[in-house]
């Protein structure tokens, strides 16, 4: 019948239109649908229904691991009256190799007697040019850049605050932690088992052998499931 | 000995000692500030401006999952006419750049620009390319920046609650739009594409360094005798032919 | 495939009969001796040509060989020889396969080639592009304008020794970055604070291109009643303007059509308002570096980029890639796939009036398969995903709070059917919906052949050509799917090929994921990876998948050794379907260039690059 097309289609808008409000009877006394972790954990998964809407700033949408925005430069926590821990990076250019954009600029630090310092004098991310790819975090051997999960960043000028400086860009291990818990041991399991492998090979002294392989569960949250270890 | 308690003194007024803490010197846009900075940070317009990946970021802001009608910015609207905010969403070339620009003249006045993404900002990771613009703040003023690449919706709508942050610093007493003595004054001259992007406001520089490359030729010429046409202008001559 | 070429002999052993590619070519050289010969670089394929033969080559293979599908056309400076070379993919639509190649080289001083646009119309956007970036001149061409620059931009910015104004090295990296990077804007270098650059001594005269009045002269709208205007209507010829900031064109695209009444006379595009210089940072970055570029062609589509890049340098490189790695390529390539259609299907309905409602149950859709990407690569859009020989990340833990295999077995099994059982109720047999695509912009079997159409795009129009059929990569050999295939051409079975293809995807991931399973813990990567790659030859690569738009192909080649590319070509599905635009809506009504253009899908990052 000419018109049963429509007929139909304003029957599923109907429906979505009645199915926005089911939800809500649901979550009544339950501590509302909307500004409340469990309904919104519900909302954002595959069983979200009705209003799928994530109120932000009020709620947010949880980021997983990998999630990667601007990058940030990993210090160890700053001990009893320090500002800044020691640097991780050893500025060895490998971050400002294979930048596809090429917006590092790294300056190596020097040692008095004139030899190169593993540690970087200056360090700049113009976020302006950045593509948030990621290479950067997943090429660096010493785990020493990693992408920030912080994306509210908006500012109202971009000449003083879009050159990430070596200051900027600091953040101690212990925020990596927090914000990639998983992702964070697992690469400190990695950084442990690289570590022993190399004093087992030198004992060892190039017997080989079998290696015992990192735990399953860490080594596929590394890129490439750490297979550069 | 305060004058008053909102800290603006009218020019000219004094206020007898006695009274001070009776009377608030004040002004109209003082009063007013608050309910018309209320209601244009809740109806921020923008305009259905796509320009490239970014872009999709915007739509995807705009529906189901982080609705922007929460923020009264829903109505996207096709026309400048219409539209308070222009979302620079994307990468802005050179040859899209004139009509940004026209677009942005077009808009009344207040208009908002809040540049969305790397490109958008300072040209991103095409930068290098030579047909992009290094960022739109070269052509526009820009109240909001928001980074990223894509910045994700979240980040977005933290850029368009920092714009409407901004909204409720301004006065209408000082606020640049509205200008009866220039109306012209908001507007930005459209650039031309000659070879290269031509902004109307650099042709005395432009002028000038043509001016010392012919000198830096002529100096080339007479140091060597046979001198070699650059590639460019041969190129260019080429193109002439065609039009 | 070199190598077989040369293995064949010209009088045609049985073997060599079973693959088309070498008969065409013994044939065609058996047809024209000594004109046409082997490609004798090392690591090239196909056929060099003389230019002035080139026509009649192309008619050969298009009518008697069968390989009538032109699929891509695009140049390269051999700046050490002094040569422009013209490089051309024909595949064949029936036999499938991989593709007869032509190299055409001319001087570089006067490069001039015969237009192939008269044997096959889908030339005609391609060697425009050629021209433009490269300034190859194709003789014969019926409008050989500049197309992504335009009309008095200074020289052809493609070609070797040009430079743009931020240039900095050859390649990257740059060595200004370590070890004494002091931050620098590369605008306080040039002496204009911008990216411009002026030819030497240019000075503004006042009469520079106006981007208005230009176009208009072009489509020549002499001012005229229309000759079979009806008794009683008297319709005037006009000119009308649409874009580039329209929100119909799906982006930065604009169309100069010509009308008369309200009826669509000539209507062509101008393009070139995104256009990002993709190939010429391409040939600077390393081939690393390219990964996250192809994400920003087609945008609606990462993934799938990143598979056609990687498949091209792979062969270049050599990889093997691994079973669980190409599983997971597969997953997410279909469900990209899924995504895209979402997109488009939800913003036909939106071209057609039926403002944001379908797109807005569509996009809760994407969003979850993008919560999915998220967890997987770490960004919704720009993934990043595809290594050479591999895959960058295993699969995640957990997505949203739920076990990986649980999100998408629940994804593919319940959530999307479901949701795509709806959008289909909602829209298939809409009579508005009908009533406005059927029997519009129409493109015929031959037609959307010659035009050079790909995707959805060809199969709406009865040709049953896909190259995860015809040319099989990854594993779809052993999967199990079907092409859908419509016959009329038009918008509605444009929409009907997503809706069906939408279904296929969704089965091939179901088949899918009991490997992913299976090869839990298997590695995902060849080798150990490495940022700076080198090409072990020299060659050429021609890499193409199936993208949700159509046929994406990589075109790479590179010297011994070389960690950038040397010439890096896209052949984009949406700029090429742009090339049959102005003809299908030839005929139909303004409000119908809309729906037209919204039936290409088209993204205007690979349309422009
Ligand atoms: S790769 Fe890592 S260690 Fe090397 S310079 Fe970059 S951040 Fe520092
Ligand atoms: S995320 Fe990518 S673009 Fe940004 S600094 Fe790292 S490598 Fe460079
Ligand atoms: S900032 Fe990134 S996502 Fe946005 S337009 Fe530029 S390249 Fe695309």
């Amino acid at each position: 019948m000419y018109g049963l097309g429509i007929v139909r289609g304003m029957a599923i808008t109907f429906r979505n239109f009645v199915e926005s409000y089911l939800d809500d009877i649901f979550w009544w006394g339950k501590g509302g649908r909307y500004y409340n972790d469990a309904a919104l954990q519900v909302r954002q998964s595959l069983k979200g229904q009705g209003v799928v809407t994530v109120f932000y700033p009020e709620e947010k949408l949880s980021v997983p691991e990998r999630f990667r925005f601007v990058p940030f430069l990993v210090t160890d926590d700053p001990g009893p009256g320090q500002k800044w821990g020691h640097d991780w990076c050893t500025s060895c250019g490998i971050c400002a190799k294979v930048c596809p954009p090429q917006c590092i600029w790294i300056k190596r630090g020097t040692q008095p007697n004139g030899r190169p310092k593993p540690e970087p004098e200056q360090f700049f991310i113009d976020i302006d040019i950045c593509m948030n790819c990621g290479l950067c975090a997943e090429f660096c051997p010493f785990d020493a850049i990693k992408m920030d999960h912080d994306y509210e960043l908006a500012s109202y000028d971009r000449t003083t605050a879009h050159i990430h400086d070596k200051e900027r860009l600091s953040k101690p291990i212990s925020y990596w932690r927090e914000i990639a818990p998983k992702k964070a041991e697992a690469e400190a399991a990695a950084r442990d088992f690289a570590e022993s492998n190399k004093k087992k090979k030198k004992a060892k002294d190039g017997e080989g052998g079998d290696e015992p392989r990192l735990a399953e569960e860490k080594v596929r949250q590394l890129p490439y499931r750490g297979e550069y270890y | 000995m305060t004058t008053s308690n909102t800290g603006a003194v009218a020019p000219g007024v004094t206020v007898p000692e006695e009274l001070s803490n009776n009377v608030m010197i004040t002004n109209i846009a003082k009063l007013l500030d608050p309910a018309y900075n209320w209601a244009r940070r809740n109806s921020i317009w923008p305009m259905v401006f796509g320009l490239a990946c970014c872009a999709i970021e915007m739509i995807c802001t705009a529906s189901s999952r982080y609705d922007l009608a929460r923020f009264g910015m829903e109505v996207f609207r096709a026309t400048p006419r219409q539209s308070d905010l222009m979302i620079i969403s994307g990468t802005v070339t050179k040859k899209m750049v004139p009509t940004i620009v026209r677009l942005y003249n077009q808009m009344p006045e207040p208009r908002y620009v809040l540049s969305m993404g790397a490109c958008a900002s300072g040209g991103g990771p095409f930068k290098e390319g030579y047909n992009v613009v290094d960022g739109i703040d070269k052509f526009l003023p820009v109240d909001v920046y928001v980074p990223g690449c894509p910045p994700t919706p979240q980040a977005l709508i933290n850029g368009l609650i920092a714009l409407q942050e901004k909204i409720d610093q301004q006065s209408i007493a000082t606020a640049p739009w509205y200008r009866k003595d220039d109306p012209t004054a908001g507007l930005v001259p459209i650039p031309v594409l000659g070879p290269d992007l031509v902004d109307l406001r650099q042709l005395d520089t432009i002028k000038r360094e043509a001016a010392k490359a012919m000198a830096e030729q002529k100096q080339m010429e007479e140091e060597t005798a046979v001198s070699p046409k650059p590639p460019d202008t041969q190129s260019y001559e080429i193109d002439k032919d065609k039009q | 495939m070199s190598e077989a070429i040369l293995e064949a002999p010209g009088s045609g052993a049985p073997e060599t009969l079973a693959n088309p590619v070498e008969q065409a070519i013994s044939a065609l050289k058996e047809r024209f001796p000594e004109a046409v010969v082997d490609d004798p670089r090392d690591g090239y394929s196909g056929l060099v040509v003389p230019a002035d033969k080139l026509t009649e080559v192309a008619l050969a293979l298009r009518d008697d060989l069968g390989f009538d599908y032109l699929s891509s056309v695009t140049g390269v400076d051999l700046i050490e020889d002094g040569k422009l070379e013209a490089v051309y993919h024909t595949y064949s639509i029936d036999k499938g396969g991989s593709a007869v190649v032509l190299h055409v080289q001319v001087d570089r001083d006067n490069p001039v080639i015969p237009s192939l646009v008269p044997v096959w119309p889908g030339a005609d956007f391609q060697e425009r592009e050629a021209w433009d970036l490269l300034g190859i001149q194709f003789d014969g061409h019926p409008d050989l304008r500049r197309i992504l620059t335009w009309d008095g931009f200074h020289g052809h910015p493609l070609r070797k020794d040009w430079k743009e104004p931020f240039y900095e090295e050859d390649t990257k990296p740059f060595g200004s970055r370590w070890p004494a990077g002091g931050v620098l804007r590369a605008e306080e270098l040039n002496p204009y604070g911008q990216n411009v650059q002026y030819p030497a001594g240019w000075v503004p005269t006042g009469d520079e291109y106006d981007v208005e009045t230009e176009m208009y002269a072009i489509t020549g709208a002499d001012l005229a009643y229309s000759i079979d205007a009806s008794q009683q209507m008297k319709t005037d010829k006009i000119t009308v303007n649409l874009g580039p900031q329209h929100p119909s064109t799906h982006g930065v695209f604009r169309m100069v059509v010509q009308l008369d009444g309200e009826t669509v006379v000539d209507l062509k595009p101008v393009m070139g308002y995104l256009h990002r210089n993709h190939e010429k940072i391409g040939e600077r970055n390393t081939f690393l570096g390219n990964i996250p570029y192809t994400d920003r062609l087609d945008y609606l589509s990462p993934i799938s980029n990143n598979l056609g890049y990687v498949l091209a340098v792979e062969k270049l490189l050599g990889s093997v890639v691994p079973e669980r790695a190409e599983w997971i390529r597969i997953l997410t390539v279909e469900l990209t796939r899924i995504a895209n259609h979402l997109w488009a299907i939800g913003f036909l309905l939106n071209d057609l009036g039926a403002l944001q409602t379908p797109m807005l149950y569509f996009y809760i859709e994407r969003e979850l398969i993008l919560d999915f990407f998220e967890a997987l690569t770490g960004a919704r859009m720009m993934n990043n995903y595809m290594r050479f020989g591999g895959v960058a990340y295993d699969l995640p833990d957990e997505i949203r709070g739920q076990a990986t295999m649980e999100f998408l077995n629940e994804l593919v099994h319940e959530r999307l059917p479901r949701a795509i059982e709806q959008g289909d109720n909602l829209m298939t047999h809409n009579e508005i919906v009908r009533a406005r695509s059927i029997g519009v912009g129409v493109l015929t079997r031959k037609e959307s052949i010659a035009y050079s159409m790909a995707g959805p795009m060809l199969r709406a129009s009865g040709v049953n050509y896909d190259v995860r059929k015809a040319e099989p990569y990854s594993y779809y050999e052993q999967l199990d799917f079907d092409i859908p295939v419509y016959y009329n051409g038009d918008v509605y079975d444009r929409y009907k090929v997503r809706m069906d293809e939408l279904q296929q995807s969704l089965r091939i991931v179901r088949q899918v994921l009991p490997h992913l399973q299976a090869t839990e813990g298997a590695p995902i990567i060849d080798g150990k990876p490495s940022y700076a790659i080198r090409t072990p030859q020299p060659g050429e690569a021609y890499g193409r998948v199936e993208n949700p738009k159509g046929e994406l192909g990589f075109y790479v080649t590179a010297k011994r050794r070389s960690s950038s590319p040397e010439r890096y070509h896209v052949r984009a599905p949406s700029f090429i379907n742009l090339t049959s635009l102005g003809k299908m809506c030839q005929g139909h009504k303004v409000a119908d260039i809309v729906v037209i253009l919204g039936s290409i899908d088209i993204v205007l990052g690979e349309v422009d690059r």
